[in-house]
């Protein structure tokens, strides 16, 4: 066994070396084409978080609304719903499924539907994180909001939220590095992504290791570059005597 | 993903440890056992039922070998079968864990390198299947439309190459198998799956509705498809083109053929209807090791 790192600079056309690793005139390399499949897992796992974040933060906040019964339930039962089903099953009922009922829906194209199937995925995920945050503040300090003449909105705003985040910063990092690997799945409705990249480009260059190598190589600096994100956030938004990194928490 | 990386590691590892015997025949004899990779879902081809048995045109063929190895030896031969897949087949055969390949692994010019073929015993065809109303019958009405096909495949390579060669653009949609793919045609979000003719057949006679469908148009490729053995085993080789050649001359090969491409075959006793096409009956008519790039248009 030996080692042909080679092939990325391979033409996909004419599998031909290419000097400089860069195609010209249209053509592409396997290494052009793996950067392509990058910047998709990339985009697709960036558009979800957002997705994931907006609603997440929502869907946990409505959770622990005090004397709005109809939203609690409203945010459990989406909990339940996503948490429930396995993401790649989410992604076939989108896919085949929602379309055969409402065949509107067949126009949507895939980046789309995997977007917001990972989001809403993630979602369930980061509702739970959050509602487990606010729960996790002493119950003062919504007392206090109330004492200051807040209305609900306000004290969410002013005050439980900017610390309940703070707390769940930890685990939303590992949600969002999830979120990332994830997003492996969107091969299954024809994202070209890492994924499919690595299971097409082995067979047709019989370069399997390689290529794999490669594409795990790419998947961890990203994870890691989400970690090395969230570890900064972490720093900078961290509030002296309130959460001591490293310290044995608690605290006022 | 995980089982093909650690697969594929494994063959990395055990390829340099393995000291080259590239006496299968020597081997069988001492040890009593030979090993044939085979495949789970290769169409006709090589298949499994299910608990641990294979079946198929081309495993069929290969216990014919076996039956004339075990004459050449002198005693019963145990055969061992081992799963392959596309990504670690060539590493099997290469560091001896698989005596005799029996799936349907294309002979090409990259893996004459590495592993020898027995004479080609089956040729594929590339082809295209489409709803039966929708009114296409050849390659060329299908520019702008969504075309099929797996991930994984070889099919993904021609479809880019097709299109660079005719100027035509496609919308590819990529199953993740090729059950997802037929069901991309059969939902109506793609309107042709480009694949192996007798994977095509296959899934159409398995379909809810196989009067619903048909397979169109001119081969986009023809491969040569063979029993894979390991390389500079003369002996072995020689053994098993005999057999095959034997039954070719006889025309037991055919009988076999349509044992499995024409009659119901189990576990559903679905007919796959793919009777052999001119090419796999000249590749039967003078037999040959020659690899897919001679078969190339010229």
């Amino acid at each position: 066994m030996s080692w042909d790192w080679q092939v990325f600079c391979k033409n996909t056309l004419e599998g031909t070396v290419e000097a400089t690793c860069w195609a010209k005139g249209g053509d592409q390399t396997y290494l052009e084409w793996m950067l392509q499949a990058w910047g998709w897992t990339l985009s697709v796992a960036a558009c979800a978080w957002v997705v994931a974040i907006v609603v997440g933060g929502l869907v946990g906040t409505m959770r622990t609304l005090p004397n709005s019964p109809i939203a609690v339930r409203i945010g459990n039962a989406w909990v339940e719903l996503f948490r429930n089903i396995p993401i790649l099953v989410q992604l076939f009922i989108w896919y085949f499924v929602v379309p055969k009922l409402f065949p509107s829906m067949r126009q949507v194209p895939g980046f789309l539907l995997v977007v917001f199937a990972l989001g809403f995925f993630t979602s369930a995920r980061i509702a739970e994180q959050v509602r487990a945050g606010v729960q996790a503040l002493p119950r003062g300090q919504r007392y206090a909001g109330m004492a200051m003449g807040f209305t609900t909105a306000q004290t969410y705003r002013y005050v439980i939220l900017p610390m309940a985040v703070r707390i769940i910063l930890p685990p939303l990092t590992s949600e969002s590095m999830n979120l990332l690997k994830n997003s492996s799945v969107a091969f299954a409705v024809s994202i070209a992504e890492l994924t499919m990249f690595a299971m097409q480009a082995q067979e047709e260059t019989a370069r399997g290791i390689e290529i794999y190598m490669a594409v795990t190589a790419l998947y961890a600096l990203s994870a890691f570059a989400v970690n090395r994100v969230f570890a900064f956030i972490e720093r900078k938004v961290q509030i002296p005597g309130f959460i001591v990194a490293g310290g044995t928490g608690g605290g006022h | 993903m995980k089982k093909v990386l650690l697969a594929a590691a494994i063959a990395a590892i055990a390829g340099g440890a393995f000291a080259q015997a590239n006496d299968t025949i020597a081997k069988v004899k001492n040890s009593g056992t030979i090993t044939m990779g085979v495949r789970d879902s290769s169409g006709a081809l090589a298949y499994t039922l299910g608990d641990g048995k294979y079946v198929g045109y081309h495993v069929e063929l290969c216990q014919r070998i076996i039956a004339n190895l075990e004459k050449q030896v002198g005693k019963k031969v145990d055969v061992k079968y081992q799963l392959v897949t596309s990504q670690n087949r060539i590493s099997l055969v290469s560091n001896g864990t698989v005596d005799i390949e029996c799936g349907s692994t294309t002979n090409n010019t990259a893996r004459q390198k590495d592993v020898a073929f027995a004479v080609t015993t089956y040729v594929e065809e590339v082809r295209t299947a489409v709803r039966a109303n929708s009114g296409i019958n050849s390659l060329a009405q299908l520019g702008g439309k969504t075309v099929a096909t797996t991930t994984g495949t070889t099919s993904v390579q021609l479809l880019r190459k097709h299109e660079r060669a005719q100027n035509v653009n496609f919308n590819e949609v990529y199953g993740k198998d090729h059950a997802e793919s037929f069901l991309l045609l059969e939902s109506g979000r793609a309107d042709a799956f480009v694949m192996d003719a007798q994977i095509l057949a296959g899934n159409i006679a398995n379909s809810k509705a196989p009067a619903d469908f048909k397979i169109v148009g001119e081969p986009i490729s023809v491969e040569p498809i063979a029993i894979m053995l390991r390389k500079d085993d003369a002996a072995f080789k020689k053994l098993a083109d005999d057999t095959l050649k034997d039954l070719m001359k006889s025309g037991e090969i055919a009988k076999i053929y349509d044992k499995w491409f024409v009659q119901p075959i189990p576990p559903k006793n679905a007919k796959l209807n793919l009777p052999a096409s001119e090419t796999t009956k000249a590749a039967w008519a003078t037999p040959n090791d020659k690899p897919a790039e001679d078969y190339a248009k010229k």
